[in-house]
């Protein structure tokens, strides 16, 4: 019984498939699986929206949107019917060619990162052996959007957001990819299909996760640090700043291109955070080794929603870094963490199973984060907290 | 020659044509870009995955990004006024005209040329892997060193010099 | 014509594009651009030749691609290093102006 409702999807697109003649046999399944991918998704963005904006809210003691539906829930059909309606405003002096194409390039590859996940069990759009290598290099094309939308507009502070942005998306790309360059040698495959199947099993009751060895929770923990800084959110939105800089690189933007930027944003987060479900957290494998009856692409999306749930709450309780700050941070202290990280991993390969691995590599771990954090830190110490009611 | 490399080729001439010769540079630079893309789309097609997803990577992710914050480091961002092309632009294009033609005769006239390919090979990202790890591992470790080297060198040149 | 020749062909046109605008162009920049262009030509041809060729499980096509990316990055950013650094000091990119030794 739960192993049909786990191949729900794949017998149902097995079954469409069969309609078609032979030869368009292929084309027809890639076709069901875009599909499926497109209509999913911006819907998780809607529901995503309308959860941000009343988290923030009730984290920032106030009620999010409430006016539209009950409780608020019908306000992504607001703003999507006010993106829809609202005049597309283009400057004069601005280069309309590649002020129209920005959008669409930022959106296009946020899609077709999504693409090689493994969102259940043989349930990956696109099964290439190198899927990992194609999610960072779509990725990277994310950057020249971001450039293109900010320089277009010929406007001094789109340009300064976009330079920043680059650079922001630049600097974290590095520690990004050395912290799934862990996993990747551990596993020894670069295909996200691989990598969950080598999580699958459970010894006792817990799974094999690599979150559960101490050199996957701190891969996780810079992966996560890195993903927040490559989506432009919170603390690290100083390119979109809304006190600094307006709105950084899509000022001059109104209407249906700016609900392209918003949605290509987000359809990055919900990327990059199926990237670190797959790599860490086991994909669509269960937690317990009794919980095996739920079907798996309810658990990558149950995953899916907490990771989104631990940014929205990241993003609202953190005040924003400061760009100079934000280098400094990724330079100085995230890389030379990846790199200690990759040794600690091969470490934990070659010692054999037992308390004395887990003891060594927590202390390799755990050791140069406090020794980079004080010397880092030198010198420049907090003044005490104080805190003032409103009475 | 099936219609998609007909099409890829097409789309990689046009835009390396234009970064050649449009007059503003960032639009030069991102016709450049498209260049690197639908030869990224040439590589797969010929069943060189990893290069292909590489050249994604390193050159549309890092080489376009640089040659447009060089361009922006240099006022490249105005219009220019003047002639675009240099004052000996007929001889450069005579030279690039006859390198192409005699390439182009070696090509046809070439029994290299009627050579097809055996039955399609797969490989992994593994075995290139393992090469590059055994048989290929001291150029491997030459490019590391000389990508630092360029990395601090880069740096060193274009640092601002302090007035003494 | 043979798809390994129309391959070649491609590249061979990309090159002669690459090099006439590495010839004819003012800016300093547009000068990289078209030894990048250069760069990416050869590199098409070596893929070609290791699909098409004797023996392609010796992987010697596609390794001496992903050096060659390297290398091209790597000059790539030194190149328009000195650029940046030429610029700071003539105030131009123009390559035409920059005739003489004395600086």
């Amino acid at each position: 019984m739960s192993d049909t409702l786990d191949q729900l999807f794949v017998n149902l697109k097995a079954w469409l498939v069969g309609f078609a003649p032979l030869e368009w046999q292929s084309l027809i399944s890639a076709i069901i699986s875009v599909a499926a991918l497109l209509a999913v998704f911006p819907g998780l963005f809607a529901v995503t929206t309308i959860l941000e904006r009343k988290g923030l809210g009730r984290i920032q003691n106030r009620y999010g949107p409430n006016r539209v539906g009950p409780f608020g829930i019908l306000q992504p059909v607001a703003d999507g019917l006010k993106a829809m309606t609202k005049e597309d405003i283009v400057p004069r002096a601005a280069d309309h060619v590649v002020h129209f194409i920005a959008p669409l390039v930022l959106v296009i590859p946020a899609f077709l990162a999504l693409a090689v996940l493994p969102i259940g069990r043989g349930m990956a759009a696109i099964d290439i052996d190198a899927g990992i290598l194609f999610f960072f290099a779509v990725g990277a094309a994310t950057e020249l959007a971001v450039f293109m939308a900010g320089w277009s507009s010929r406007n001094k502070y789109s340009l300064l957001g976009a330079m920043r942005a680059i650079a922001q998306m630049i600097s974290y790309e590095v520690p990004l990819i050395l912290s799934s360059v862990t996993v990747i040698m551990f596993v020894g495959s670069l295909s996200p299909v691989r990598i969950v199947y080598a999580q699958t099993g459970y010894s006792g009751i817990l799974p094999h996760w690599f979150l559960l060895t101490p050199w996957g929770l701190a891969g996780f923990i810079l992966f996560m640090i890195s993903a927040t800084a490559e989506s432009n959110r919170s603390p690290f939105d100083l390119p979109e700043g809304e006190s600094e800089i307006i709105a950084g690189y899509y000022i001059e933007y109104s209407g249906f291109k700016f609900a392209l930027f918003f949605l290509g944003e987000y359809i990055g987060m919900f990327a990059i955070c199926g990237l670190g479900i797959t790599l860490f957290l086991g994909g669509w494998t269960a937690p317990l080794s009794f919980l095996t009856g739920i079907p798996s692409y309810l658990w990558f999306f149950l995953k899916l929603f907490s990771l989104v749930a631990l940014l929205i709450w990241v993003r609202g309780t953190l005040p924003r870094l400061r760009m100079d700050q934000l280098m400094n941070f990724a330079w100085k202290f995230m890389l030379p963490m990846a790199l200690i990280n990759i040794g600690v991993a091969a470490t934990w390969h070659f010692m054999e199973p037992g308390l004395i691995r887990w003891l060594i590599c927590s202390l390799l771990v755990v050791g140069p984060y406090f020794g980079l954090g004080r010397g880092l830190a030198q010198g420049k110490h907090l003044a005490k907290r104080t805190y003032q009611y409103a009475e | 020659m099936s219609a998609s490399f007909i099409i890829l080729a097409a789309i990689t001439i046009a835009s390396a044509v234009a970064a050649m010769t449009l007059r503003h540079l960032v639009h030069c630079a991102l016709a450049l870009a498209i260049t690197f893309a639908g030869l990224a789309a040439l590589y797969l097609q010929l069943d060189a995955q990893f290069v292909g997803f590489a050249q994604v990577l390193v050159y549309v992710g890092a080489v376009a990004i640089l040659i447009v914050f060089a361009i922006l480091l240099t006022r490249g961002s105005e219009a220019p006024q003047q002639s675009i092309f240099s004052s000996s632009w007929a001889v450069g294009g005579i030279i690039a005209a006859a390198v192409f033609a005699v390439l182009a005769v070696m090509i046809r006239k070439s029994r290299l040329s009627e050579l097809v390919a055996p039955a399609g090979t797969t490989t992994t990202v593994r075995e290139i892997g393992d090469r590059l790890m055994t048989t290929y591992i001291l150029p491997l470790e030459v490019v590391g060193l000389l990508l630092t080297a360029a990395l601090i060198g880069a740096v060193i040149i274009a640092m601002k010099e302090e007035p003494k | 014509m043979t798809p390994l020749a129309g391959y070649l062909l491609l590249s061979s046109f990309l090159f002669a594009i690459g090099l006439a605008g590495a010839l004819t162009r003012r800016n300093g920049i547009l000068v990289l651009i078209g030894i990048e262009l250069m760069l990416n030509a050869a590199n098409l041809n070596f893929i070609a030749f290791w699909r098409f060729g004797p023996n392609p499980e010796m992987l010697k096509g596609i390794i001496f691609v992903l050096f060659s990316i390297g290398v091209a990055a790597a000059e790539a950013a030194v190149g328009l290093a000195l650029i940046i650094a030429i610029y700071r000091h003539y105030r131009t990119t123009n390559v035409e102006k920059m005739n003489s030794m004395k600086g």
